[in-house]
C-alpha cells in the first residue's frame, strides 16, 4: 500500500494557495512524517488522501489507483483516521466508537463490538472502559480509542493528524512508545502529521519537512537529515545548529565515557569512547545511539 | 371549588381537546423546524432568510392569524386544524431559530471525524449531528411546548374549545372562578409537558445526563435566545 503525491496542487476559491506543487512516494508498512510549522499545508495534504480535501491539480495513487476515481465514503472507510482532540463521538460508548467503521461497512453489532474489545487490549486500555463515554476518559486514554477506532477496519493505510498534540509530554511519550510497538507489531502505512521535530525524528522512517506552500525542504530519514541538513532552513528546523542537537564531546566521565554536552553547556548525556575515540555506530541510528538523558527529562 | 367538583367532566374534555390542539402543533413545529434548522446552520443565506421569516410570522397576532389561515388553505375557520396550524406556525417561527443553534453547537472536530471514518452526508446526519444537537433541540422544544400550550387557549376566541374555553365563558357570564380554573390547567399542563420532555430527552440521551459540563452549556445558550423572541 505505497502512496504516490503526483504534482499536486491546492488552491482555495479564494485564491489562498495552500500547495503548490508536491510529489513524494511513500512506502508501504513504514511511517512517513510530514512535519512543518503551522500553514505549510501538511494537514490538508494528509487530508487529501482520504478525500476529505480535493486537490486542484495532480494526482494521488494508491497503489497504482488514482483516489480521484475511488468513491469518497468508501475511500474512508479503508482508511484509518486519528486526529488531535480524539474526535470520538460523544454520545456513543468506547466500544461502539471503535466499532464505528466495522458497522457502517455492515459487520452485525456483536461481531464488532467482540472485536472492538480485542483493539482495546492492542491499544493497552483496560476493557472495564468499553461502556463508558468518551467524556469520562482523560485525553490520553481518548487517543488511545482514537487509535483502536483507526486501526477497526484493519485498513492498511493509516492517517494520523497530530494525534497526540493535546496531551501532556509524559502521556505523549507513552503514546509515542505504543504507536512505535504498534507499528512493529502491524506494520501499517502511516502517514503522520506534526509540528513537533522531535515526534517527527522518533516516529518516521521517512521524515518529510515542509515548508509554506507544501514545499519539500527535506526528505530522508531521521539520520540523514540530521546528519547532512539540505538547507539553513532545515538546520534552523532540527534545531542542528543550536539547543540540545548541538552536542559536544566534554570530558571523561566514569571508564570510557565521555560527556556530551548541548549548546546551552547542558549535559546531554554519556557516549562511549574506549581510548577516547568515539566510534561510529555504522548502520544504527546515530541520533539515537546516545544515551540521551536530557531529552526524556526535557519532555518530562 | 363546589363548581371545580361539579365540572370535572368539562375540565377533563377541554383538557383533552387542549391538549389535542397543542400535541400535533409541537410535532409539526418540531418536524419541520429540524431540516430548516439544519439549512440555517449550514448555510448564510438560508440562515438570513429563514430568521427573517421567523421574525415575521412572530409578529402576527394570533387572532389575525386565526382568520388568516383557514382563507390561505380553504379550511372552514371552525376546524381545529385551523389553530393546530397557526399554533404549528409560531413554534416553527421559534424552532428555526433553536434547531440552527443546535446544530451549530455540534462540534466541527467530531464532524469532521465522522466524516473521515466514512459516514455518508445522511448517516453522519441521522446518527452523528442529530443526536448530538439533541440537548439544544430539547431545550428548544421545551420552549415552544409551554409556549404552544399557552398560546392554544386563542382556540376558543374563534370557538374551536380547549382551556381557552373558560376564559371566554369567565368572561362572557361574568363568573372570575372559571377563568383561574383555566390559568391553573394550562399552567399544570405546561408542567407537565416539560417534565415528560426533559424525561424523553433523559431517556434518549444518556451520554448527556454524565457530562453535566454540557448540559449547563446548553441551558445558557437556548434560553436567552428565545426570551427575547417575541
Amino acid at each position: 500500500m505505497s502512496i504516490e503525491f503526483r504534482h499536486v496542487r491546492k488552491t482555495y476559491p479564494d485564491g489562498t494557495t495552500a500547495v503548490e506543487d508536491f510529489s513524494i512516494t511513500i512506502p508501504s508498512h513504514s511511517t512517513t512524517v510530514f512535519v512543518g510549522s503551522s500553514g505549510c499545508g501538511k494537514t490538508t495534504l494528509l487530508r487529501m488522501i482520504n478525500r476529505m480535501v480535493d486537490p486542484s491539480a495532480g494526482q494521488i495513487l494508491i497503489d497504482d489507483e488514482d483516489v480521484s476515481g475511488i468513491e469518497p465514503v468508501a475511500l474512508r472507510r479503508r482508511i484509518g483516521y486519528v486526529m488531535q482532540n480524539s474526535g470520538l463521538l460523544p454520545h456513543r460508548s468506547v466500544i461502539d466508537n471503535v466499532a464505528t467503521v466495522p458497522v457502517l461497512t455492515g459487520t452485525p453489532k456483536a461481531k464488532a463490538r467482540q472485536d472492538a474489545l480485542g483493539l482495546l487490549d492492542r491499544v493497552g486500555l483496560d476493557r472495564s472502559l468499553a461502556n463508558r463515554y468518551p467524556g469520562q476518559l482523560s485525553g490520553g486514554q481518548q487517543q488511545r480509542v482514537g487509535v483502536a477506532r483507526g486501526l477497526a477496519a484493519d485498513p492498511n493505510i493509516l492517517l494520523m493528524d497530530e494525534p497526540f498534540g493535546a496531551v501532556d509530554p509524559i502521556v505523549r511519550e507513552e503514546l509515542q512508545q505504543e504507536l512505535l510497538r504498534l507499528q512493529r507489531e502491524i506494520g501499517k502505512t502511516t502517514v503522520f502529521v506534526t509540528h513537533d521535530i522531535d515526534e517527527a525524528f522518533l516516529l518516521g522512517s521517512q521524515v518529510v519537512i515542509l515548508e509554506r506552500g507544501g514545499r519539500i525542504a527535506q526528505t530522508g530519514s531521521p539520520q540523514e537529515i540530521l546528519a547532512n541538513p539540505a538547507s539553513d532552513f532545515v538546520a534552523e528546523f532540527i534545531g542542528a545548529k543550536r539547543g540540545k542537537r548541538r552536542l559536544t564531546a566534554e570530558e571523561r566521565g566514569s571508564g570510557d565515557d565521555v560527556l556530551l554536552v548541548d549548546a546551552g553547556g547542558y549535559p546531554a548525556g554519556l557516549i562511549s569512547a574506549p581510548e577516547g575515540r568515539i566510534t561510529l555506530a555504522g548502520t544504527g541510528p546515530l541520533s539515537r545511539s546516545i544515551s540521551n538523558k536530557t531529552d526524556q527529562a526535557g519532555d518530562a | 371549588m363546589a363548581w371545580v367538583l361539579s365540572h370535572l367532566g368539562d375540565l377533563w374534555t377541554l383538557t383533552l381537546a387542549h391538549v389535542g390542539l397543542s400535541v400535533p402543533a409541537i410535532v409539526l413545529g418540531f418536524v419541520v423546524s429540524v431540516p430548516l434548522g439544519y439549512a440555517a446552520s449550514r448555510s448564510r443565506i438560508a440562515r438570513a432568510v429563514l430568521f427573517t421569516v421567523g421574525n415575521i410570522l412572530y409578529t402576527i397576532p394570533g387572532l389575525a392569524l386565526l382568520v388568516l389561515v383557514p382563507v390561505a388553505l380553504g379550511i372552514p375557520i371552525l376546524n381545529p386544524i385551523n389553530v393546530v396550524i397557526a399554533l404549528a406556525i409560531y413554534a416553527i417561527a421559534i424552532m428555526v431559530r433553536s434547531a440552527a443553534d443546535a446544530f451549530a453547537s455540534v462540534d466541527a472536530d467530531v464532524r469532521q471525524s465522522a466524516t473521515a471514518q466514512g459516514f455518508s452526508a445522511v448517516q453522519r446526519f441521522w446518527r452523528v449531528e442529530l443526536p448530538l444537537a439533541g440537548p439544544v433541540l430539547l431545550a428548544g422544544i421545551r420552549v415552544v411546548s409551554v409556549s404552544t400550550i399557552a398560546l392554544a387557549t386563542i382556540g376558543a376566541l374563534v370557538g374551536i374549545p380547549s382551556l381557552g374555553s373558560f376564559f371566554t365563558d369567565a368572561y362572557q357570564r361574568a363568573f372570575p372562578t372559571e377563568a383561574v380554573v383555566g390559568i391553573v390547567l394550562v399552567l399544570v399542563l405546561a408542567a407537565v409537558f416539560d417534565v415528560l420532555l426533559t424525561a424523553v430527552g433523559r431517556l434518549l440521551m444518556p451520554w448527556n445526563r454524565r457530562s453535566s459540563a454540557l448540559g449547563a452549556r446548553v441551558s445558557a445558550v437556548a434560553v436567552p435566545a428565545h426570551a427575547g423572541g417575541r
